[in-house]
């Protein structure tokens, strides 16, 4: 339980994740905010529309998949970094997943890394595509995994490999 | 092991001036910056003081001036709050025993 | 003797935002901070702030207390002192100061027309057999520790206290690359925001709620620590003891409003459970219930560094407004303010904080 432990449940991320239909259209945001709380530079970030004004700044993210174009500005925004964009288009065996990461050793693009899921557990090894670092995102970089196609629910972050390992 | 942090993902570690000081007659370093506090700790001194009556060992709680944990004699001084005291060049850092006096 | 027709105390985003705001309506202000640096807590908060882009959204702490800074150096009449400690406030209305000038200390006077006091909070300590051994923190200090000083705190933390600050500093601890064992809270729910709990859990850090610490141990430094599951009556459960080989445990179990310059003042102070500890009763305006002591920020009551700005500025205005140094956009400022800290108060988090300030308005 969320509240308890700190882990969405799966049936938490399915209520968040885009339908099916939306996810074979291209890059879409998913959005892993489940709390009342008074924040929404999501959407100040937001250039295309796909997160909708706030009524109420305690209100959670509203998220227009189609407007949508999973563009990744908003990752680097939220304090909270709990948004990731996934793009199920990328390859037919891989789901091309872009997180934010905040922590050294940055890995490298084609590097290999561990995948890990919401437990912190590893699940797959996965390779890295890009690291982004622009001023704007305030050295929140933004790292882009190809995810074997089986696990893409599953992966939520990457554990660069240490020197003993 | 090397307590100081050389790289920070957020952040921009600076190029610090080193400082010499003397902590119970022994000669470390620390840099500007640093408190009194900070530079023991870097240099893995982690008990500062020892308690009035029992003499338990003791080192900071709250790095901010507001517990008294941390008091040493410096430069004379007594009661020193060494956790907010900056680290200045030559300073002589000294356990102190009980309440300090005032020489 | 200084003049001072406002006299801040504490320059931390509460004290700086009271500053600004003052100096914008004309006033003459002094504003005294006893550390090296200006901002307060805002100097080691290296993560991103909640909020609304107003509040400084996405923008890292650190940021948000250079931002005010420069704003506060922009304005002819307000004079800031660091390494400058408020000593005591006295019945015919002089505050003593003591300022550090390199190894020099002077002693100084100040008589101002009015008083805020923004002098934020102090950790909270946890009993249990050698929580007095080196090694043992408040996790607010292993933050300075980390973050100011660039010093690590060890090799492998045990957090107590699965609040914001417990989370949030856990998550700096692993960015400084350091080990943390777990974090453990008695509670049976995650106090502190869920994302923070998820970025942490989604690092493979292990969170502990129903767990307390039972006791340390050390020869000259902490070696070990040992926890246990808790009862229904927050009571550890025999038997179902767990050792930890740390060699640091922060200790984040909460923040008690600062309250001493209030006591001396005379200001009538309330205990408030919701707020933190003992705070002085005030009105929307945040006056005390002394005409001319404000207050603002975590001494009113423990909060977040977006509503101790937005207190700042309600203070500064309406202290200065008291003194006839008129903002001339005053009732629109004011309302706005006013808006935005009721903003800040919403949802369900906000519910306590609401229920707290209930009990000291006036």
């Amino acid at each position: 339980m969320l509240k308890t432990t700190g882990v969405p449940s799966d049936r938490d991320i399915e209520e968040v994740f885009p339908p099916r239909e939306r996810l074979e259209k291209g890059p879409v945001v998913v959005v892993e905010c489940f709390e009342t709380i008074p924040c929404n530079p999501c959407y100040t970030a937001c250039h295309s529309g796909g997160i909708e004004a706030f009524k109420d700044i305690t209100d959670l993210p509203t998220i227009d998949f189609e407007k949508c174009n999973g563009c990744t500005l908003c990752i680097s925004s939220c304090p909270g970094l709990a948004i990731m964009v996934i793009d199920y288009t990328y390859h037919q065996d891989f789901v091309k997943i872009i997180i934010p990461f905040e922590f050294f050793p940055l890995p490298k693009e084609g590097e290999w890394v561990k995948g890990l899921d919401r437990n912190g557990e590893e699940v797959v090894k996965v390779q890295v595509l890009s690291v982004k670092n622009s001023k704007k995102q305030d050295k929140t970089s933004v790292i882009s995994i190809a995810v074997p196609k089986a696990h893409y629910k599953k992966i939520r972050n990457i554990k660069v490999g240490v020197p003993n390992d | 092991m090397n307590q100081r942090i050389e790289n920070h993902p957020i952040i921009d570690i600076p190029t610090r001036k080193r400082l010499k000081f003397f902590y119970n007659g022994k000669a470390l370093f620390g840099f500007e910056g640093d408190t009194i506090a900070s530079a023991l700790h870097a240099a893995g001194i982690t008990q500062l003081s020892k308690s009035i009556k029992h003499h338990r060992p003791r080192g900071f709680y709250c790095a901010i001036g507001n517990c008294s944990s941390c008091f040493m004699r410096v430069n004379g001084n007594p009661n020193v709050k060494t956790c907010v005291e900056p680290l200045r060049e030559d300073m002589i850092v000294e356990s102190q025993e009980g309440r300090g006096s005032i020489k | 003797m200084i003049h001072a027709d406002i006299l801040v105390i504490g320059g931390g985003p509460s004290g700086l935002s009271a500053a600004i705001a003052a100096g914008k309506s004309g006033a003459e202000v002094l504003l005294v901070e006893r550390s090296q640096y200006f901002g307060g807590q805002l100097v080691k908060q290296t993560h991103m702030f909640f909020g609304s882009e107003k509040q400084h959204a996405s923008s890292r702490g650190f940021d948000i207390g250079k931002k005010l800074v420069e704003e506060v150096k922009k304005y002819g009449n307000i004079k800031i002192f660091h390494n400058t400690t408020a000593l005591g406030i006295y019945e015919d209305g002089v505050v003593t100061l003591e300022q550090k000038i390199g190894a020099e200390e002077i002693y100084l006077k100040v008589r101002p027309q009015s008083i805020i006091i923004g002098t934020g909070a102090l950790e909270k300590s946890l009993p249990f057999p050698n929580n007095d051994l080196p090694g043992i923190y408040g996790a607010g200090a292993v933050q300075t520790l980390m973050n100011e000083y660039l010093v690590k705190p060890g090799k492998r933390v045990l957090m107590v206290g699965a609040g914001n600050i417990g989370l949030i500093i856990s998550y700096q601890l692993l960015q400084a690359g350091v080990e943390v064992a777990g974090i453990i809270d008695a509670s049976p729910k995650i106090g502190g925001y869920l994302v923070h709990a998820s970025k942490i859990r989604r690092s493979g850090v292990p969170i502990l709620t129903g767990h307390t610490i039972v006791k340390a141990e050390g020869d000259k430094h902490l070696e070990k620590a040992t926890i246990a599951k808790v009862d229904d009556h927050w009571k550890p459960i025999p038997g179902s003891e767990m050792d930890m080989n740390v060699d640091v445990i922060c200790i984040s179990v909460g923040l008690t409003p600062s309250s001493a310059f209030f006591w001396q003042g005379g200001c009538e102070m309330k205990y408030v459970r919701e707020l933190g500890g003992y705070v002085p009763k005030r009105n929307r305006f945040l006056q005390t219930t002394v005409e001319n002591i404000y207050v603002a920020g975590d001494s009113a009551g423990i909060e977040e560094a977006s509503s101790a700005m937005v207190e700042g500025s309600i203070a500064g205005f309406a202290a200065s407004h008291d003194l006839g140094f008129v903002y001339e956009d005053f009732d629109r400022e004011m309302q706005d303010l006013l808006e935005e800290l009721q903003g800040l108060r919403g949802g369900e988090k906000g519910a306590h904080i609401r229920a707290g300030y209930e009990k000291v308005m006036f």
